[in-house]
C-alpha cells in the first residue's frame, strides 16, 4: 500500500479538479462550515472564560480555606486563626500567585435614605490588590490605604440604592462576636464598578483589621482566598493546599465553590464535540453527495484500474484519498477564515444591548473569542475522521464493482 | 508450457428475461509467444472468452489457467494481482486514465508493482519509443489522436514484460493505416519479446497477422486453425 501511496494521491489530487465548479463550490461550503464551527466555538470558550475569570474574581481564589462550617454558616460563628506553620509555607509556594485572607460577614448598611443587605468583606487592600476586582475597578474616590483604612468602598449601583455618595457617611450593622448587633458609621470613599453589576449591589468592602475590631474577633479570620499561577493547574494547588491545611479547615477549588461555573466548564468540553458533529452532519450531505457524483462519473476509468490490476483496497485508498483532500483544503481554508474573523475581533465583540442576559449567565457584555489549539486540533481530528467514515460507503460501493461491468457501463 | 489454457469453460448472461450463452464448453491452450486472433460475429463469445482469460469475468464452470496457475478461483484482489503480474490489456476504447500524461499511464501498472521511480521512468521512456510515441511524453489523453492512445496503452500493456497481452478489438476505433501501425507494433513485439498475443477482433486485415486464427459461433471454438503470416 506505501508503494502505491504516490500514484493513490496523485490519482486524487488531479481528480479533485476535474470538475472545477463542483470541487469549489462543496469546498466553499466546507470551509464556511468550518468557519461557523471554530468561530462559535473560540466565541462560546471566549464568554465561558469571561465567566470563569469573573466568577473567580469574585469568589475570589483558585482555591479557598475556610473553617469546615463557614460556608453552611456564614457568620462571625465559624471563623478561623490566620494561617501559620505548614499552611502558611505552603501558601508561599511557587504555584501561588498571591493569598489574603478577608473577614466576611453578612450586614446592613443604610444611609439617610434607604438600607440594604450586603455582604461586608474585609480585606488587606495591598495583599488583594491581585486577587479580586476592587482595586482594579474602583472609578471614584480611592481605594482602601491599608487593612486599618477606616473608609468603605461600594459598588456604583449599591451606592445608587442608597442614594448616598462619596464622602458621604454610612452606618453598617452587622452581628458581633458575642452575638450582639454591633454598629459603626463608615464614610463612603471609594465607588467601584464590576462587569457583572449584580456584584456592585452584593459586595461592600471595608480594611479587615477595621472590621475585626468592629466584631471583636481578634486576628481571626473567614476565608482565605488563593490565586494559582494558572487556572488549569488550579487541582494541583487545592490539592497540595488540602494536604498541608490539617483537617480542622476546609479547602475548596473554585469549581466547587461556584458549582455553576464548575459545572460550566465541563459541559463545554462535550458542547463543542456536539457542535462539530452537528455542523459536519450538516456539511455531510453535500460531501457525500459530490463523492458519490464523482465516483459515478468514473466508473469505466475505476474499472479500468481495476483491470490493470488495482486491488479493491487501493480503490478504496483512492476515493478515500480524494475525500480527505477535499476536506483538508476546506479546513485549512475554514481554519484561515475563523483565524482572521477571530483576530479582527480581538477587542471583543459588544453585546451590551444584551447585557442584562448575559450577566445573569455570570458573563461580561464584551465578548472576546478565545481560539485554542486543542479545540482547533480536535475539530480538525473529528472533521478527517467523520470524513473519513462518510467517504467509505461511495470508495467501497467503487470497490466492488466487477472489472468487465464497469469497463462496459456507459 | 502454454500461456493460458481454458477447460470447459460455460458462461451465461441474462439480457432483459432471456437467457444468453456466452461461452459454451470452450476449451483452448494458447502456446508462449502465440500470437491468435479470436474471430467470430459480434455476440458470439470472443470478448467474454477474452474476459475469461484475463481475469476480468468469471466463467459460470469450467477452469482457466494463466501461466500454469488456475486463477478462475481466485478472490478479487488475487486476481487482480494476477492481471498486474501476468496479462497487459489493450482495450477498443476508453484505454486511458484521462488525469495522468501518457508517460505516467505507462508508468501506472509499474506504480502498483512497486517498482522504483527511476527504473519506472526509465522503462516508460523505452515503451513510449518503441512505440514511436518519444516527445510525446507528457500529453494527455484529450490532446492524442485515437491512434496515438492505442500506441501508449500498447506501450502499458508491454513495459512490465507480461506473459500474455490480451488485446479486444483494438482496431475498432483507428483509421486503417493507424490500425496497419498497431497490429505491425503486436507483430514486431510479439517476434522480438516473444510476448503472447490473443486479439479478438473482426477485421480481416487484423486477422492476417495472425499465426493462429480460432473462429467462434453462438459460444463455441468451430474452427481453430494455423495460418501463415
Amino acid at each position: 500500500m506505501i508503494a502505491t501511496s504516490g500514484i493513490v494521491f496523485r490519482l486524487a489530487w488531479r481528480n479533485l479538479w476535474r470538475n472545477y465548479r463542483r470541487t469549489a463550490i462543496i469546498l466553499a461550503a466546507i470551509a464556511a462550515g468550518i468557519w461557523a464551527m471554530i468561530f462559535m466555538i473560540a466565541f462560546t470558550r471566549g464568554m465561558i472564560e469571561s465567566m470563569v475569570s469573573d466568577g473567580i474574581r469574585s469568589i475570589p481564589g483558585h482555591v479557598q480555606i475556610h473553617h469546615p462550617d463557614f460556608r453552611n454558616d456564614p457568620t462571625v460563628d465559624n471563623l478561623m486563626s490566620r494561617p501559620g506553620g505548614e499552611l502558611a509555607a505552603s501558601l508561599d509556594g511557587k504555584d501561588v500567585a498571591a493569598w489574603s485572607s478577608r473577614v466576611r460577614v453578612p450586614a446592613v448598611i443604610s444611609s439617610e435614605r434607604g438600607s440594604r443587605g450586603v455582604t461586608l468583606v474585609g480585606i488587606d487592600p495591598v495583599a488583594e490588590t491581585s486577587i479580586s476586582f476592587v482595586a482594579d475597578d474602583v472609578v471614584e474616590g480611592r481605594h482602601l490605604e491599608d487593612d486599618r483604612d477606616r473608609g468603605l468602598v461600594l459598588g456604583r449601583r449599591l451606592l445608587e440604592r442608597l442614594e448616598s455618595d462619596v464622602g458621604k457617611r454610612v452606618v453598617v450593622m452587622t452581628q458581633g462576636a458575642d452575638n450582639d448587633i454591633v454598629d459603626r458609621g463608615f464614610r463612603v470613599v471609594g465607588v467601584y464598578e464590576s462587569e457583572i453589576a449584580s456584584t456592585e449591589e452584593a459586595f461592600a468592602f471595608a480594611g479587615r483589621a477595621t472590621l475585626q475590631e468592629l466584631l471583636g474577633i481578634g486576628d481571626r479570620v473567614s476565608e482565605i482566598a488563593v490565586l494559582g499561577t494558572d487556572r488549569r493547574e488550579a487541582e494541583q494547588l487545592y490539592l497540595r493546599l488540602a494536604d498541608t491545611a490539617g483537617a480542622d479547615v476546609e479547602v475548596l477549588p473554585w469549581y466547587e465553590l461556584n458549582s455553576y461555573l464548575g459545572a460550566t466548564m465541563r459541559t463545554m468540553d462535550g458542547f463543542v464535540i456536539v457542535w462539530i458533529v452537528v455542523i459536519f452532519l450538516a456539511l455531510s450531505f453535500g460531501f457525500v453527495n459530490t463523492l458519490v457524483m464523482a465516483v459515478f462519473e468514473r466508473v469505466r476509468e475505476i474499472g479500468l484500474m481495476m483491470a490493470l490490476g488495482m486491488k479493491p483496497r487501493t480503490i478504496v485508498a483512492q476515493i478515500v484519498a480524494e475525500s480527505i483532500l477535499l476536506l483538508a483544503i476546506g479546513l485549512a481554508a475554514g481554519n484561515v477564515l475563523a483565524w482572521a474573523t477571530i483576530y479582527s475581533l480581538s477587542d471583543g465583540i459588544d453585546f451590551s444591548f444584551v447585557g442584562e442576559g448575559l450577566e445573569i449567565m455570570g458573563a461580561a457584555s464584551v465578548l472576546k473569542p478565545s481560539l485554542g489549539i486543542g479545540d482547533v486540533l480536535l475539530s480538525t481530528a473529528i472533521v478527517l475522521g467523520l470524513g473519513f467514515l462518510a467517504s467509505l460507503s461511495p470508495a467501497i460501493r467503487a470497490s466492488r464493482y466487477q472489472p468487465v461491468e464497469a469497463l462496459t457501463k456507459e | 508450457m502454454n500461456s493460458v489454457r481454458c477447460a470447459d469453460l460455460r458462461k451465461t448472461y441474462k439480457q432483459g428475461d432471456q437467457d444468453v450463452i456466452g461461452l459454451d464448453g470452450v476449451s483452448l491452450e494458447v502456446e508462449q509467444e502465440g500470437f491468435v486472433c479470436l474471430r467470430s460475429p459480434s455476440g458470439a463469445g470472443k470478448t467474454t472468452l477474452l474476459n475469461a482469460m484475463g481475469g476480468l469475468d468469471r466463467p459460470d464452470s469450467g477452469e482457466v489457467y494463466v501461466a500454469g496457475k488456475r486463477i478462475d478461483n481466485l478472490s478479487k484482489g488475487k486476481l487482480a494481482e494476477m492481471r498486474l503480474r501476468n496479462i497487459g490489456f489493450v482495450f477498443q476504447a476508453y484505454n486511458l486514465i484521462p488525469v495522468l500524461t501518457a508517460m505516467e499511464n505507462v508508468e501506472f501498472v509499474m506504480h502498483l508493482q512497486g517498482v522504483p521511480a527511476p527504473e519506472r521512468a526509465k522503462r516508460a521512456g523505452e515503451a513510449l519509443n518503441e512505440v514511436g510515441l518519444e516527445g510525446l511524453e507528457n500529453r494527455r489523453p484529450a490532446k492524442m489522436s485515437g491512434g496515438q492512445q492505442q500506441r501508449v496503452a500498447v506501450a502499458r500493456a508491454i513495459v512490465s514484460r507480461p506473459a500474455i497481452v490480451l488485446a479486444d478489438e483494438p482496431t475498432a476505433n483507428l483509421d486503417s493505416s493507424s490500425a496497419r501501425h498497431l497490429m505491425a507494433l503486436f507483430a514486431r513485439i510479439n517476434e522480438t519479446r516473444g510476448t503472447t498475443f490473443v486479439i479478438a477482433t473482426h477485421d480481416e486485415m487484423v486477422m492476417s497477422y495472425a499465426k493462429r486464427l480460432i473462429r467462434m459461433r453462438d459460444g463455441k471454438i468451430v474452427e481453430d486453425q494455423l495460418q501463415e503470416t
